[in-house]
């Protein structure tokens, strides 16, 4: 497993290839769109979804917490796929959630999906955090500071490969700004050449498709 | 079966007395006809109240057959009830059909209304149907489905005589089959006495088809004259490999000159569109040519079809788009392009000329390659013997019944023994036992999941007498949007600009990952048309005319099918046969008698595998001639044994007919590689995460209602409501990989893209008897599978990571960037934050 490092406003950041980005030098680890318990808000819908996203989601993190040992995790906004997610959270989820939001600072970005403070989890709740020359907030803001770290849009990138193409999530960023792929079992993806994301990067920059292993890193021309 | 070849007795007894009655005999005397014997024997069928299975080739006035009954009882009793339900795979085939029916019963003045009901239907004559229904309905399984999954189903069907199903042949053993057989069964308890009639060309396995049908007899017309096939070579060298068939253009467009009308049959979308433009490169008299598939825009396809009928045209390239159904007429020679995979497929294409019974049809075939050459003869020996092929229809889908089921609590409260009883006198269901009944129910009720999460969401609830019942009024609605079993991959419409504008005539569709590939400037072929791709807007490819360059070709996903296992017997019986080799064109056989000379030639029962160095590579060609499916399965699994025996595999190639894999290590040991459990642990590791599974799990969560493709709200919506099936398919594999829906989805991937059947088959057929040819270079026969190396492109499936990295690595040598050094080597730790 391998971490690719990249260099924003004067720091060294680490992108994972499981999708969460680290920055040592403050021991601090991101990880955007969890969308936990998007199974059962389907299931209110009449879409009787498998109902282990949420399982399979913590058991992801969880493994990165062990294998980075943060300080500090921010989850970067829609940690929950709507306002009441968290109330519908299996007792045992809920556990393990805490465990995780007691061993460390444990920051939740609000975000579209959960506007509002997750009810009866532990951890802080803030519409952005900031630390060092890093904003964190779930939606970019367009002309933004250098040094913004975000996530909402959920890329991912298609590259053309011998006879075929394939399709990953993956982190975007410039010199100014990374943003972060979703992380949630049930999450999907927008391609990176939409409008939406590519006027983001209005001089390009570059895209890490995640890998088992590692990352692929390829260019993206400037957006319109 | 009854055999009809001559008019049997109770026929002759028939037209003797006279029963053909007023107005209709005076009516098939004012056309000129007289009633055929199979038409006479459908009519005494209905009076004994049977159900029957006609066959028939086409031109045989099957349709009529079918429906002469009908016409008869009603003209008898007049009813306002509706009489006769019709149900056909194509809703164009229900259209036309419905405009040859209303010709008679006006002609004759007879009291019935005959009405179309399909997708296409508008609301107020849907809602018109119900209230005043038709004597005589027509539609197509999935808007049975619809109809079927309405409160007032009983009353609408309650008064149905007879049920008759077109083109049976196309619809047994396919997922639109298993909803017609369920439909159906509901519909013998909605109308006790219900008469069932099966219309099918002629099949492999009749027996097979009049269960489906649920028939007390079978009705078998003789086949009219046998066709005339020859085959048809290019001028010049013979092709080794290839399959598009182009170098034959100038003779195709020859025989096209000197003849009336022509279709020109391929078997890829994008042989199609190449086919065209090669036609068109030489067509100098600029004959009046078109083009015919799947994807191009359906008005597109009518006007061909139209131009077709008029007999405005002289030649149609097209791809399976016009095999079946409507009789378009005033089709004077077929030209088979490429191999034709199976005799029955054959046999079909070649029906669509000359669609009169007493006359010959004319077909020519065109081999692309070598080995198609032998293709070619061997199914024309086919034909000429009758050997049909196809096999039996396998059993029912368990996410068709899953659909079912759900329609089924639609339309009222069920019990679920009842619902069992049910849809076992269903024959694609009959053998289905209880527990995959019960877990598809509880599927249907709740998701059917370990866990029990959605006690409150669930679809159907159970009252005091044990009764299943339907949550809400919006799950009805919902399951009615979604009715089907016809799922496409994701597809975007081509959208032709003009100048400046922004608007523009659709030409058709396109699959979504080929748009992924295309970069703005990119060249590609569509429609007959070389476009210059402009950009993805609003699920649209917006493009213009005038491309230039090396342009690329749309390729479909399951656009070509494979040889089938009759038709490979025949080829391996012509490569056996020396003796026969007169038969084959000179350049053929010489090739094949080179073969015998410096290795052997593959048996008829066991399997040839030859291994030889070339190039610092070891090749091993296995002659399996099970398609080219099942080889990419077995080249998978072969390569992943090699792995572990050391042999160093470098990778594979499959055709239709052999399977090479190339390897850096001598392959040794070789029955050792093809034993049987071979499709043990490796078949289920790898299938794991193929592709190809993942794939058969979307339709099944389609199908299922698992994942909804359309939401009450419309487009709008639609992104906010949809979640990638491979994301669901991941998460329920690891956390209950039991589940019905993965149940079947395996079921479905074993017949079919993964096709383990054929290899299990194979692998059983040649145990102890693999030959192994140790060469010291390459054998004739192994030519063309070496020559195809490259041009096919092998998708394996855990390797995605692998096509990544070289892409990376050849942009990186491209652009002359170093590889990034943190892909090089593992980072150095940081205290704090260090991967443990």
């Amino acid at each position: 497993m391998t971490a690719a490092p990249i260099h924003i406003a004067g720091e060294r950041l680490m992108l994972d290839p499981q999708g969460v980005l680290v920055w040592p030098a403050a021991g601090l680890l991101v990880v955007s769109d969890l969308h936990l318990e998007k199974g059962t808000a389907f299931a209110r819908r009449g879409m009787l979804l498998p109902p282990f996203d949420t399982q399979a989601t913590l058991d992801r993190l969880h493994g990165l917490l062990r294998r980075w040992r943060p300080k500090i995790v921010v989850a970067l906004g829609d940690s929950f796929h709507d306002r009441e997610g968290a109330e519908r959270l299996p007792a045992n989820e809920r556990e393990r959630l805490d465990d995780m939001t007691e061993g460390c600072r444990f920051i939740w970005v609000l975000g579209n999906h959960d506007p509002t403070a997750p009810a009866g989890v532990g951890g802080e709740a803030v519409a952005e955090f900031e630390a060092g020359p890093f904003k964190f907030r779930h939606e970019a803001v367009p002309n933004a500071a250098p040094g913004e770290i975000v996530g909402h849009h959920h890329p991912k990138a298609l590259v053309p490969t011998r006879g075929s193409s394939v399709s990953r999530p993956c982190f975007v960023s410039d010199a100014r700004r990374v943003m972060m792929p979703a992380f949630g079992a049930y999450t999907g993806g927008l391609d990176v050449r939409d409008p939406a994301i590519a006027r983001l990067f209005p001089r390009g920059g570059r895209v890490f498709l995640l890998g088992k292993d590692r990352l692929f890193s390829f260019a993206m021309g400037p957006g319109r | 079966m009854t055999g009809v070849t001559g008019p049997p007795p109770s026929c002759l007894s028939y037209v003797m007395s006279g029963t053909l009655q007023e107005p209709f005999a005076a009516w098939f005397a004012a056309q000129g006809w007289a009633p055929r014997p199979h038409q006479l024997a459908m009519l005494d069928a209905a009076r004994a109240g049977e159900s029957v299975l006609l066959i028939a080739p086409t031109g045989g006035g099957k349709t009529l057959a079918g429906f002469l009954p009908s016409l008869v009882a009603l003209h008898a009793a007049p009813s306002e009830r509706l009489h006769t339900l019709y149900v056909s795979p194509l809703k164009a085939l229900a259209t036309d059909i419905a405009r040859n029916l209303t010709r008679p019963v006006e002609d004759m003045r007879l009291p019935i209304r005959i009405e179309t009901r399909t997708g296409d239907t508008p609301a107020n004559r849907r809602a018109r149907q119900k209230l005043v229904p038709p004597q005589i309905l027509l539609t197509t399984p999935e808007s049975l489905a619809v109809l079927l999954s309405s409160p007032d189903a009983p009353e609408f069907f309650g008064g149905l005589a007879c049920v008759v199903m077109d083109e049976v042949h196309a619809l047994a053993g396919t997922k639109r089959g298993d909803q017609l057989a369920l439909g159906v069964s509901r519909l013998r308890r909605l109308a006790p006495g219900l008469r069932c009639v099966g219309l099918s060309a002629t099949v492999a396995h009749p027996d097979a088809i009049a269960a489906f049908v649920g028939a007390d007899r079978t009705i078998a017309v003789a086949d009219g004259a046998p066709p005339t096939i020859s085959m048809m070579l290019p001028d010049g060298e013979l092709s080794w490999a290839g399959h598009m068939g182009l170098e034959a253009a100038p003779q195709i467009m020859a025989r096209i000159a000197d003849s009336g009308m022509t279709i020109v049959f391929v078997n890829t979308r994008a042989q199609a569109e190449l086919m065209f433009q090669a036609l068109w490169k030489i067509n100098d008299s600029t004959l009046p040519i078109a083009l015919h598939h799947g994807s191009l825009e359906i008005e597109q396809r009518r006007k061909v079809e139209a131009a077709m009928s008029a007999g405005r045209l002289r030649a149609v390239v097209a791809t399976s788009s016009l095999d079946l159904g409507i009789d378009w007429g005033g089709v004077d020679q077929v030209i088979q392009v490429g191999a034709p995979k199976g005799v029955s497929r054959l046999l079909q294409r070649v029906g669509r000329s000359n669609h009169r019974m007493d006359e010959a049809s004319r077909a020519i075939l065109v081999p692309a390659n070598r080995f198609e050459v032998l293709e070619c003869e061997a199914a024309i020996m086919g034909v000429a013997a009758r050997e049909l092929d196809g096999d039996p229809p396998r059993p029912g889908g368990l996410d068709v019944l899953a659909q079912h089921i759900l329609g089924l609590a639609c339309s009222a409260p069920i019990l679920p023994d009842e619902v069992y009883a049910e849809i076992t006198t269903a024959a694609p269901y009959a053998d289905l036992p209880r527990k995959d009944f019960d877990d598809v129910l509880a599927y249907v009720e709740h998701g059917g999941y370990a866990l029990t999460a959605y006690e409150q969401w669930r679809k159907l609830f159970r009252d005091s007498e044990g009764r299943l019942h339907v949550r809400s009024a919006r799950i009805a609605a919902q399951y009615r949007m979604n009715i089907g079993t016809i799922v496409e991959a994701p597809l975007l419409k081509v959208r032709l600009l003009s100048g400046k504008s922004r608007i523009g005539p659709v030409l058709g569709e396109l699959e979504e990952y080929f748009a992924g590939l295309l970069s703005p400037g990119d060249t590609f072929m569509f429609a007959g048309r070389l476009l210059k791709f402009v950009r993805i807007h609003e699920m649209a490819v917006e493009c213009q005319e005038g491309g230039t360059g090396d342009p690329k070709v749309p390729a479909y996903e399951g656009g070509r099918m494979p040889l089938t296992t009759n038709l490979a017997d025949g080829v391996r019986g012509l490569l056996q046969n020396a003796g026969r080799y007169d038969v084959l064109p000179e350049r053929v056989a010489e090739w094949l008698q080179m073969q015998r000379n410096v290795s052997r030639m593959p048996g008829r029962n066991d399997l040839l595998v030859e291994t030889f160095p070339r190039d610092d590579r070891w090749y091993m060609v296995a002659y399996c001639f099970e398609g080219r499916n099942a080889h990419q399965t077995l080249g998978m699994l072969i390569t992943k044994r090699m792995e572990r025996f050391g042999m160093a595999p470098l990778g594979f190639v499959a055709t239709d007919y052999v399977l090479g894999i190339w390897s850096a290590r001598q392959p040794h040991d070789i029955a050792r590689l093809f034993e049987e459990d071979l499709l043990g642990d490796d078949l289920e590791s790898w299938l794991a995460d193929s592709s190809m599974l993942k794939r058969t799990f979307r339709n099944v969560a389609v199908i299922a209602g698992l994942i909804q493709r359309n939401h009450p709200g419309g487009e709008k919506t639609r992104k906010a409501v949809t979640v990638n099936s491979d994301l669901i398919y991941n998460v329920l594999r690891q956390h209950q990989p039991d589940h019905i829906l993965l149940r079947a989805t395996r079921a479905d991937a074993a017949s079919g893209l993964i096709d383990a059947g054929r290899i299990a088959g194979m692998l059983a057929r040649v145990k102890g008897r693999i030959v192994h040819m140790v060469l010291s270079r390459v054998s004739p026969l192994a030519v063309p599978v070496l020559l195809e190396i490259g041009r096919e492109s092998v998708r394996s499936d855990d390797n995605e990571d692998a096509l990544l990295a070289e892409a990376e690595a050849i942009i990186a040598e491209a652009t002359d960037r170093d590889t990034p050094a943190w892909a090089q080597q593992e980072m150095p730790l940081y205290a704090g934050v260090s991967p443990t």
